[in-house]
């Protein structure tokens, strides 16, 4: 057998191709080209050491839907291939992977630091339910990798921030921010829900694990809820004692302990043996098949939402009854040089805008426009609108809402791909009214 | 150790080697069924190879069904391919071990378990003619190439529009 000495590495597809074909191949059987939809439960057993051999994990193979699908599986190969990871697994939604990620990783007591620029659903997920299982989020402005290095403690598990920040406009330094997980030893995990791996791949700068909330860009037509965890493959669990749940034996699993036995899938094989089986968040074999169809043209739709965004901004920022854009790829934003060095291809379609009008305007902006849809999504074809200080954040204070990006006067915007003048044109007649 | 370079092997060289292989001797094979060497065994069992476990401990038991020897001497050819689980140190002694009997055994890989990588002891099996497999594990790399891998979503890296065959 050769090797690189020898030989060549192998032949790299790029994202465009990747996205298309990574993980479908057509069907032994009936040579079906698309990935078939296996709306199933259950699969039968060859015999009763066939069905031994499956739960112990011992073989490759289907037992449950709630553990795999081959529709599902289709979906979670053509992730870990985009995002460059070694596994993925699906989950019914981005708050689901990002449940099995801490169940995989924490234990009771254990500590993560966060970025407190997350979607705000997090921030509550993290802050609030996980507290209840013994789960503790240290929130940091991360805008300085400092205070993440500051925030670190023996009993710190991991690192988490989205690089590009959802409510947008804010770009994390990437690389500095996975030499403070390498030196701590801890996984740095990335939510890319609002980049997606067209945009950005984390795991191309050292991250170890990716989240996505496939609902979004992914699936990009507003029909399915969905999630992924990939790894990378290259943490190095078993480097400290500080991973037990990958590197002891797993008293939830008769004793197998998951690193040692599957290696660099070790995380996600943990992540969909136990979490999986035993809290039940996963994927129905229609949604990963509306997902996987989406993902097919996630390049070309992604190059459009950010062309799209960037005329949008542009329009706003000059705008008179505008007091502010925070988009990264406008010049103006103090994140361009962030966005042009981990967003070159654009800084993504979902970003924050202020009005002069304050609270009362934003309120009647989000009546006043009438093509773009008033709703609480991000990532579809269409545009959408939101004001969060009436909507996602009322439930905040002023100052969480501040801190969150979501102040009296922000209108948040998920730029999606009709006619770019029909937008500009609905938001200006919608701001002429107010 | 410094960093060697990354290995890399062909698929089809791979998917051929492993279509071709029948016998394969485990050296570091275990009794103990939750651990890794263990589950390769009965996975690779399971589609139809003859494997020989070698355990100076189980020497005369049974791992799996199969009689176990305490060494490749003692093992009874063919043997196509011996499989390496031991420390990447250890390995060096195994591959000498199979380099003595690579003739009558009618041995022709040597296979070295993920996380396994002993150059040295490769240059001196490939300079007597045989194939050198390190850092990989045949029961990932079979269900890798043969469609089985990505069931549980681990990415193949295998982007084809022709069907997948089954092993």
């Amino acid at each position: 057998m050769t090797n690189d000495r020898k030989n060549p590495a192998p032949w790299e597809f790029g994202p465009e191709t990747k996205a298309i074909h990574a993980g479908s191949q057509p069907d032994p059987v009936t040579g079906a080209r698309n990935t078939p939809i296996y709306q199933t439960t259950s699969y039968v057993f060859d015999d009763v050491d066939h069905a031994a051999d499956l739960f112990n994990l011992q073989t490759f193979g289907f037992i449950y839907s709630r553990l795999t699908n081959p529709t599902v599986s289709v979906l979670e190969e053509r992730l870990a291939s985009l995002e460059n990871g070694r596994a993925a697994v699906a989950a019914s939604s981005g708050h689901a992977a990002q449940f099995l990620t801490f169940f995989t990783l924490l234990e009771p007591g254990d500590e993560f630091i966060a970025s407190r620029n997350l979607y705000g659903g997090s921030i509550t997920q993290f802050g609030l339910s996980f507290k209840r299982l013994g789960w503790n989020c240290n929130f940091v402005d991360a805008t300085d990798p400092e205070n993440i290095r500051a925030a670190i403690t023996p009993k710190t598990k991991g690192i988490f921030i989205e690089v590009l920040a959802n409510p947008g406009g804010i770009i994390l330094d990437l690389e500095a921010i996975v030499e403070v997980a390498n030196e701590a030893h801890v996984p740095l995990i990335v939510d890319n829900t609002l980049a997606t791996p067209y945009l950005l791949r984390p795991m191309d700068w050292g991250a170890d694990i990716v989240l996505q909330s496939t609902t979004k860009f992914l699936s990009g037509h507003g029909t399915s809820l969905g999630g992924a965890l990939i790894e990378s493959g290259k943490f190095d669990w078993a480097k400290d004692d500080k991973f037990p749940t990958m590197t002891q034996p797993e008293p939830a699993y008769h004793g197998l302990t998951f690193y040692e036995t599957f290696g660099d899938f070790g995380f996600t094989m943990k992540a969909r043996a136990v979490g999986l089986r035993d809290f039940g968040p996963c994927l129905s074999p229609a949604n990963a098949f509306y997902t996987i169809t989406g993902i097919e043209s996630l390049p070309a739709r992604m190059d459009r939402h950010v062309n799209n965004a960037k005329a949008v901004a542009e329009f706003l920022e000059g705008h008179p009854k505008v007091s502010w854009v925070s988009y990264a790829g406008l010049a103006s934003s103090p994140y361009n040089d962030l966005a042009k060095k981990y967003l070159p291809k654009g800084a993504g379609a979902v970003f924050t805008f202020g009005l002069q009008g304050g609270y009362e305007a934003g309120v009647k902006l989000v009546e006043n426009v009438s093509l773009f849809s008033h709703l609480a999504n991000i990532g579809d074809t269409r545009s959408l609108i939101l004001h969060p200080a009436s909507t996602t954040h009322r439930q905040l204070t002023d100052e969480q809402r501040d801190a969150a990006g979501a102040g009296e006067d922000v209108i948040r915007l998920s730029v999606g791909l009709e006619t770019t003048d029909d937008l500009i044109h609905d938001l200006d007649q919608a701001m002429n009214r107010l | 150790m410094s960093n060697p370079p990354a290995l890399h092997y062909d698929d089809a060289d791979m998917a051929k080697l492993l279509r071709g292989v029948k016998t394969i001797a485990m050296v570091g094979a275990s009794a103990n069924w939750v651990r890794p060497s263990n589950f390769a065994m009965k996975y690779l069992l399971g589609k139809g190879y003859r494997v020989i476990p070698i355990n100076p401990g189980q020497a005369g038991k049974e791992i799996l069904g199969q009689m176990t020897y305490a060494s490749l001497a003692d093992a009874p050819g063919p043997i196509d391919m011996v499989d390496i689980f031991r420390a990447s140190e250890a390995a060096g002694k195994s591959v000498d071990e199979a380099l003595d009997v690579a003739d009558e055994k009618g041995i022709q890989i040597i296979w070295m378990q993920l996380g396994v990588r002993n150059d040295e002891a490769a240059a001196r099996a490939e300079a007597k003619g045989l194939t050198v497999i390190m850092d990989r594990c045949p029961k990932i790399e079979y269900g890798r190439l043969f469609g089985e891998l990505g069931w549980s979503g681990v990415n193949s890296g295998i982007i084809t529009s022709k069907r997948r065959k089954l092993g």
